[in-house]
């Protein structure tokens, strides 16, 4: 069985949901669309206050080289464009849109009907890609029409998609698998043309064996694509960890996929490819898990772009009286709300209720040097090392240690036997050493 | 609305903590326990007593009036020491001496470093090494075990381990099988199953693997630090055994006498004191391995094994420095 070979935990898997067929979160009356969705710069707002807008307009244009178009998710009307705070906790310029109706965009195909024939060129591919706002939907939000220009120099080989869902409690990509499959494996296609390359692999968990047996059953059609099945552990879905346990290859420290010929794309992302070049439909939804063990009924939600998650929740059961915790994302590396009200975004993959008890953090004692941390460290790094450097501002140090290596999965502190916040450290230390890295020289 | 927590990822954790790695280690003991009291009687159980008692009152008493931290009596640390102190010393030790082994152990070699975590050697090995020292005639004279399976018992006669009869009769000049086959020789099985003379928690290799097993079951120690120390020991045993088996003790007899099991699996396996990447535990072991030999067979000691593990205790943290973990993608093959 195929899996990356250094560190790795096995969380409690939680998939409540997996067995939630997708619904269709019915319409809010208001959304909030912030405008910076994307890593990289925010985009410039295009539309005023009291325009009407359709489902599917451009509302908010990229600028710059990283960064992407946002798009009306709703019809209604611009009521204030302001600060609102986001999902990550930071401020951040958004568009309010009250919803009038439904009216979408004339040129949007929205039957339902697969177009499998892939008529556009390679350009076409990255332009309409760039042009309708698609950023990488695992929740890093990269544009992903950057991934498709492959820099001078280098050659792509491989395509991967990441259907690993290796963090515990969200099945949005699973469900996604098997219900949205051959228009994923078409938007699979795309971006294979859109790269040049010949070969794509779909890397899942095991713990998903129906996604797998459907898939393979549906990529008989489809020349090229192939279903790599993997070994349950966190964190494959890691982008350089997935490349290791499918290709073997190892993406060297600071270099990006390419560098080994491969680019990698969740499963969502596809799907979006499919639904922007095929069907013409910008980025304006997507499907959120909503899940939680004190939840009444958790789910998987077709949801617009913008709508507050305080809806999502409602339309779960309601928030349970004795809720601790909101996340975003799931438990191992999704971020902590600080209020309901905040909009669901392109990267919001799942929303996770905790309770008051599992909230609280293990207690704290001295680190009896045990070494697991370093065990189960999938890059290689030595956590409690790096965590000492960055308590005591050794941060020149800590850059020599690598620190700007660790991808924040979360397994050092999940595993540490004496509950040490060895993330919040490290948090803090590539802060600090990203700060140093980048004003050096200036 | 009432307030939501607030903290960075990960919301989740792990099951094992200190407490369940410490009581752990306390139930792979459990065995070796059983057997010494078996073999050695209540003298055993008194040893054992005392030795508990006594490390988790200066665990208590130094945490509470010295360093004034939380108390950590709970977290079954103290009574790991306390256990590995009386697997240490031979059953017939006086109690004051076990209080004062208990007093060096927690209070110089872990509180004085500011407890657990931060001490840098073995605190039982330190607490055995100095009471070996100290009182070298108590420290070894080590009572028989009764005969196996038969209950008389013969608690107050004493006699040398089967380390102790090997090395005295190489150096008066007799053969190894000359002495192996002496009467009061405990021989392979006895050893295996702990019917000899020895430290209360050394005599039964089969009790003490048994309590290994259970570790890596539980995933408390890994192969790296016991399978490097017991590779380099047989090899570097065996190497000496080939050159000449009349002078030299072959590899399984290493490893059945004295404390190279107790050794192995309970002490150089220490996390607070041993080295932290696996590569660097590897080192440590093929170095206490090494070191045991060499001080069995050419120190003024019959057993090397404390001395071995504390020493390569003292270059943990070189070990450390020069070893590190192998990062990801930092030897990557170049494929074109």
């Amino acid at each position: 069985m195929k899996t990356f070979k250094l560190g790795g935990v096995h969380p409690e898997e939680n998939k409540l949901s997996a067995g939630a067929v997708v619904e269709t979160l019915p319409l809010p009356e208001k959304v909030c669309i912030p405008v910076s969705q994307s890593l990289g710069a925010p985009s410039k707002v295009v539309v005023e206050k009291g325009e009407l807008v359709k489902t599917g307009q451009l509302i908010a244009k990229g600028e710059s080289f990283i960064s992407s178009n946002v798009h009306a998710s709703v019809s209604g009307k611009v009521v204030k464009i302001d600060e609102v705070i986001d999902a990550s906790g930071y401020r951040r310029q958004a568009v309010f849109i009250d919803v009038i109706g439904d009216e979408w965009v004339e040129n949007i195909d929205r039957t339902p009907a697969l177009v499998s024939e892939i008529t556009a060129t390679k350009d076409d591919i990255v332009k309409k890609i760039n042009e309708m706002g698609i950023v990488g939907l695992g929740g890093a939000t990269f544009p992903s029409h950057i991934k498709l220009m492959v820099p001078e120099g280098k050659k792509a080989q491989y395509l991967l998609i990441n259907g690993v869902e290796c963090e515990p409690y969200l099945t949005s990509d699973h469900r996604l698998m098997l219900e949205r499959g051959n228009e994923m494996l078409v938007g699979i296609k795309i971006l294979m043309k859109g790269l040049d390359v010949t070969k794509a692999y779909i890397g899942i968990e095991r713990n998903k064996p129906d996604a797998i047996d459907h898939l393979r059953n549906l990529c008989k059609d489809f020349q090229g694509i192939e279903v790599v099945e993997l070994k349950v552990k966190y964190p494959q879905g890691g982008e350089k960890q997935l490349i290791k346990a499918v290709t073997g290859r190892e993406v060297p420290s600071g270099k990006l996929p390419i560098e080994v010929g491969c680019v990698v794309n969740n499963v969502g992302t596809a799907l979006a490819v499919y639904e922007v070049v095929q069907k013409n439909k910008p980025l304006i939804d997507r499907i959120v898990t909503v899940t939680g063990k004190s939840l009444q009924k958790p789910s998987n939600l077709l949801v617009r772009i913008g709508t507050p998650i305080s809806s999502l929740i409602d339309f779960a059961g309601g928030l349970p009286e004795n809720t601790g915790k909101v996340i975003n994302g799931g438990p191992m590396m999704g971020k902590a709300l600080t209020s309901l009200e905040v909009p669901v975004v392109k990267g919001t993959s799942g929303i996770l209720i905790m309770s008051e008890q599992e909230s609280v953090r293990v207690p704290v004692s001295n680190c009896i040097r045990c070494a697991r941390c370093i065990s189960v460290c999938p890059m290689g790094l030595e956590p409690v090392l790096l965590a000492q450097l960055a308590e005591n501002q050794g941060f020149e140090q800590a850059e020599k240690e690598h620190i700007m290596d660790c991808i924040e999965c979360g397994s050092c502190h999940f595993t540490c036997p004496a509950g040490r916040p060895l993330l919040d450290y490290l948090r803090l230390g590539k802060n600090k050493v990203g700060f140093i890295i980048r004003t050096r020289g200036k | 609305m009432s307030m939501l927590t607030v903290s960075g990822s990960p919301h989740v954790h792990g099951h094992q903590n200190v407490k369940s790695i410490m009581y752990g280690v306390v139930v792979a003991m459990l065995p070796a326990i059983f057997v010494s009291i078996y073999f050695f009687g209540l003298d055993a159980a008194r040893v054992f007593f005392v030795s508990i008692a006594a490390c988790l009152f200066f665990e208590w008493s130094i945490q509470k009036y010295l360093l004034k931290g939380p108390l950590t009596i709970n977290d079954g640390s103290a009574l790991v020491t306390g256990v590995l102190l009386a697997f240490n010393v031979p059953s017939s030790l006086p109690v004051w001496m076990i209080v004062v082994g208990a007093l060096v152990s927690i209070g110089i070699a872990k509180m004085s470093f500011g407890g657990l975590g931060k001490n840098p050697f073995n605190p039982a090995l330190v607490g055995r090494v100095f009471l070996l020292i100290s009182f070298p005639v108590q420290m070894t004279s080590w009572p028989l075990p009764k005969a196996l399976f038969n209950s008389a018992v013969t608690d107050a006669i004493t006699g040398p381990t089967t380390l102790g009869i090997l090395k005295e009769g190489i150096s008066a000049g007799k053969t190894v099988q000359e002495l192996m086959l002496s009467p009061n020789f405990p021989g392979y099985l006895n050893d295996f199953i702990g019917a000899q003379a020895g430290s209360m928690g050394e005599i039964s290799a089969i009790a003490l693997l048994l309590g290994a097993a259970y570790m890596f079951l539980r995933k408390i120690i890994t192969w790296h630090i016991p399978v490097a120390y017991i590779g380099s020991a047989v090899v570097f045993s065996g190497i000496l055994w080939l050159v000449d088996p009349t002078q030299f003790i072959d590899p399984l007899m290493h490893l059945l006498a004295g404390g190279m099991i107790l050794g192995v699996f309970y002490m150089a396996t220490d996390m607070v004191s041993s080295p932290m990447s696996p590569k660097g535990q590897i080192v440590f072991g093929v170095g206490a391995g090494l070191l045991t030999i060499m001080i069995r067979v050419w120190g003024a000691y019959p057993e090397g094994v404390s001395f071995a593990i504390l020493i390569m205790n003292a270059f943990t943290p070189l070990i450390n420095k020069a070893f590190k973990p192998a990062r990801f993608g930092e030897n990557v093959p170049v494929k074109k």
